[in-house]
């Protein structure tokens, strides 16, 4: 594969180019003496000066290919060369007049010395393009293979996959628990056993969010470096790496690029972490719509036939000429059998839209005295003749709820006291407001036979009832309802035997701080 | 409506055994009866048979029975007396904004249904006479004329914003006025968030007008949809 090629880049070269110098000086001396064989003896048809140019075009071949040492050796041997050719060894003396040829050894040397450091510094810079090029390159291919991958398990796997072939390194990806705590990677093939001192220097490397471990500045005795895996949020987790002895971190570029890395994984645990709450959200969203529209399609089919059920059993009972007294007493029964089945499914839909999650309660400013009034007018017809009281300051103040539902809690509870007393019983509906507790209380009492001692609390729960064989209907769904839209305002319920006799179920609503009246009507109620 | 032969009543809903029981309960009362099973038939008979009453279900097979109201009331004021299964309390108040006289939440009594339809007729006759100067309602006595309110014959003191609520609501007798209408009607359309102004005006009639104001008989609260002031 592509990387492969590059990888050998980031570990430092073992074998250099001068390796073996004294060879590459004879190289230099051999290729000036091929020189002068090949132009000392075109001297008689050339000029010595151009003779000297063939060794100068020699020197700077040697520089190139060979380096320095061996163009200064060639530029001696092509020197000794020249002086030879120019006076042959019979002739006598020599003179200063040779020394203008050293002017041609200088030039020469000098020649040689800048072309081989050109050369050098080029080859240098070409190896290290080579080699950025490879890490960037490797760090493309990292990036890329991330690309695609939606579950974090993918990219844990896409990560240590590469940290091996870049780095030639083992690891694993130490990803935090909900208080902050990094948890040991499941033991599995391949996995490196990392003991608690390394858990630990993982933690610092994690709570610091900077690298700790072999080749850093914290913790260089410990076999492991880690990463920390900074994501624009928050830190996602610790990359663990061992490392092989000889690409330890401690060279700026191969610590750029180990960042650049944990940089990579660390940003697609991020977008892998927004991918699954944007899929969570969305199935909630799902869910939500699918709930209202169940809830919607039971309501209606449950209602219609209901509603038959009770429109027709009342025809029943209105129709002409008048059913005979037995007859009369079906139909009634059948009417107000229908009656209570409605209110049990309004509560059992009450209850199924109170518990699903957010669920959007049509909180008003309102007055006690009007709930009030509703729910009796609403009830009216299941507390027969029962004497019913109500006793309540002038000056309340508005309490912020959702009427539709307090009229159902208070209806709940006004049927129960209908159900669970003697039809002479009386009934009293009690507010006041406890401002110290920042509650407004809501009773409604009986002077009925009372709750069973001791189950107070457990009627609230769902099918429960004070007495289990009991001929009176019902499932024990009402309280359970009451206090799920109870305390969906924040509010509180409970249930307890009055002394004088008979039950009392308190509702405790916060109370707020309500709206203001404009300024034009409050001047107007006081000069009522 | 017509006085020689019997009154004619448009059922509008689908379901069967709910527009039989209606037509049983209405021809009980000498009405003649015509049914719809859709939204689109409805409108059809709406404007063939010239209905004196029309029973509306909200939700229809093909539509929603809130355009039948607005199309009905383009050339029509016929009593509308809406049947609605619905748990929203939103859709009844569009229902009664759109020109609905009166609504019933399904399951629902023919007793209740009987007295609604007495009420919209009622109101029907007297819309057609001279708007009566004097209204009673138990013990309560409003002089519309004098601007006079007097309670078992002692005279009450109403503010002027009371008395405004108060005289929206007896324009609509009987008839259920949605608290969005009355905050428009009473305090102008730029106070549309403030549904408690009406609640706490409300409350202070019933404390003038009412014998127990949390037994009210006269100033009667249609939870989460609005007020109706019953004679």
């Amino acid at each position: 594969m592509a990387y492969h090629a590059g990888m050998s880049m980031f570990r430092p070269s073992q074998a250099s180019n001068g390796a073996r110098p004294l060879a590459k000086v004879a190289a230099g001396v051999g290729i000036s003496l091929l020189t002068a064989v090949v132009g000392l003896p075109l001297l008689p048809l050339l000029d010595l000066v151009n003779v000297a140019m063939l060794f100068l075009l020699a020197v700077v071949l040697v520089a190139i290919r060979l380096g320095r040492a061996p163009a200064a050796a060639a530029s001696l041997v092509a020197f000794c060369a020249l002086v030879l050719a120019a006076h042959p060894a019979d002739a006598p003396g020599f003179g200063l007049g040779e020394f203008r040829y050293a002017v041609a050894l200088a030039v020469m040397l000098a020649v040689g010395w800048i072309t081989a450091r050109l050369t050098a510094s080029l080859r240098e810079q070409a190896a290290g393009a080579v080699g950025r090029e490879a890490r960037t390159r490797a760090l493309y291919e990292f990036a890329r293979a991330l690309q695609p991958a939606l579950l974090t398990d993918q990219v844990f796997d896409i990560t240590l996959r590469f940290a091996e072939r870049t780095f030639d390194a083992r690891g694993a990806v130490l990803l935090p628990d909900a208080a902050g705590r990094l948890a040991l990677p499941a033991p599995g093939a391949g996995m490196p056993v990392l003991s608690v001192l390394d858990m630990a220097a993982a933690q610092w490397a994690y709570d610091h969010a900077s690298a700790a471990g072999a080749g850093t500045g914290t913790l260089p005795g410990n076999q492991y470096v880690y990463l920390p895996l900074v994501a624009p949020m928050r830190t996602r987790g610790v990359l663990a790496l061992r490392l092989p002895e000889q690409s330890l971190p401690a060279a700026p570029e191969q610590r750029g690029l180990l960042d650049a890395f944990a940089a990579l994984a660390a940003i697609a645990l991020e977008r892998v972490h927004y991918v699954e709450v944007a899929q969570e959200t969305e199935v909630k969203m799902e869910g939500e719509r699918l709930r209202n529209s169940l809830l919607a399609a039971l309501s209606h089919d449950l209602r219609t036939p209901l509603t038959g059920l009770v429109g027709l059993s009342e025809s029943l009972t209105l129709s002409r000429p008048q059913l005979e007294g037995s007859q009369m007493e079906l139909a009634a029964a059948l009417r107000d059998e229908a009656r209570r089945m409605s209110t049990l499914v309004a509560n059992l839909l009450d209850m199924a839209r109170i518990q699903s999650d957010g669920v959007k309660l049509n909180l008003q400013w309102q007055l006690i005295e009007e709930l009030v009034g509703s729910a009796l007018r609403a009830c009216r017809w299941q507390l027969g003749a029962r004497r019913i009281e109500t006793r309540m300051p002038a000056d309340l103040p508005l309490v912020r709820f959702d009427a539709t539902l307090l009229e159902r809690v208070l209806c709940n509870l006004l049927e129960n006291a209908g159900k669970y007393t003697p039809p002479a019983a009386r009934i009293a509906l009690a507010a006041d407001a406890d401002r110290d507790a920042g509650m407004l209380r809501l009773r409604v009492l009986d002077d009925g036979p009372g709750l069973p001692p001791g189950r107070e609390d457990a009627l609230f729960e769902k099918f429960v009832r004070g007495r289990q064989e009991s001929p009176i209907a019902g499932v024990g769904l009402g309280l359970a309802i009451c206090r799920a839209i109870v305390e969906a305002h924040g509010g509180r319920m409970r249930a307890f035997n009055l002394e004088a006799g008979g039950a009392c179920f308190e509702v405790a609503l916060p109370l707020g701080q309500p709206p203001a009246m404009p300024a034009a009507d409050i001047a107007e109620s006081q000069e009522t | 409506m017509n006085i020689e032969t019997s009154p004619i009543a448009l059922i509008v809903e689908d379901e069967p055994q709910i527009r039989r029981f209606v037509r049983m309960a209405l021809e009980g009362e000498g009405w003649q009866v015509h049914q719809s099973e859709t939204l689109k038939r409805g409108l059809i008979d709406a404007g063939t048979r010239t209905p004196d009453l029309i029973v509306l279900d909200l939700g229809l097979p093909d539509g929603d029975g809130v355009e039948l109201i607005r199309e009905v009331r383009t050339w029509s004021p016929v009593p509308i007396i809406v049947l609605s299964a619905r748990i929203d309390e939103s859709d009844k108040i569009t229902a009664l904004d759109a020109g609905a006289d009166d609504y019933l939440t399904k399951p629902f009594g023919i007793g209740e249904l009987l007295a609604r339809v007495r009420a919209a007729l009622r109101r029907q006759h007297k819309a057609g006479g001279e708007p009566s100067a004097r209204i009673v309602f138990g013990k309560v006595e409003v002089d519309l004329q004098m601007r006079r309110v007097a309670r078992a014959g002692e005279p009450v003191h109403l503010t002027p914003t009371e008395y405004k609520l108060l005289s929206v609501l007896l324009a609509n007798l009987g008839r259920v006025v949605t608290a969005p209408q009355l905050l428009r009607e009473v305090w102008g359309p730029s106070n549309a968030d403030n549904g408690h102004y009406v609640r706490i005006y409300m409350g202070h009639l019933r404390q003038k007008l009412e014998d127990d104001p949390t037994q009210p008989r006269h100033l009667l609260t249609e939870t989460a949809v609005g007020y109706r002031l019953q004679p």
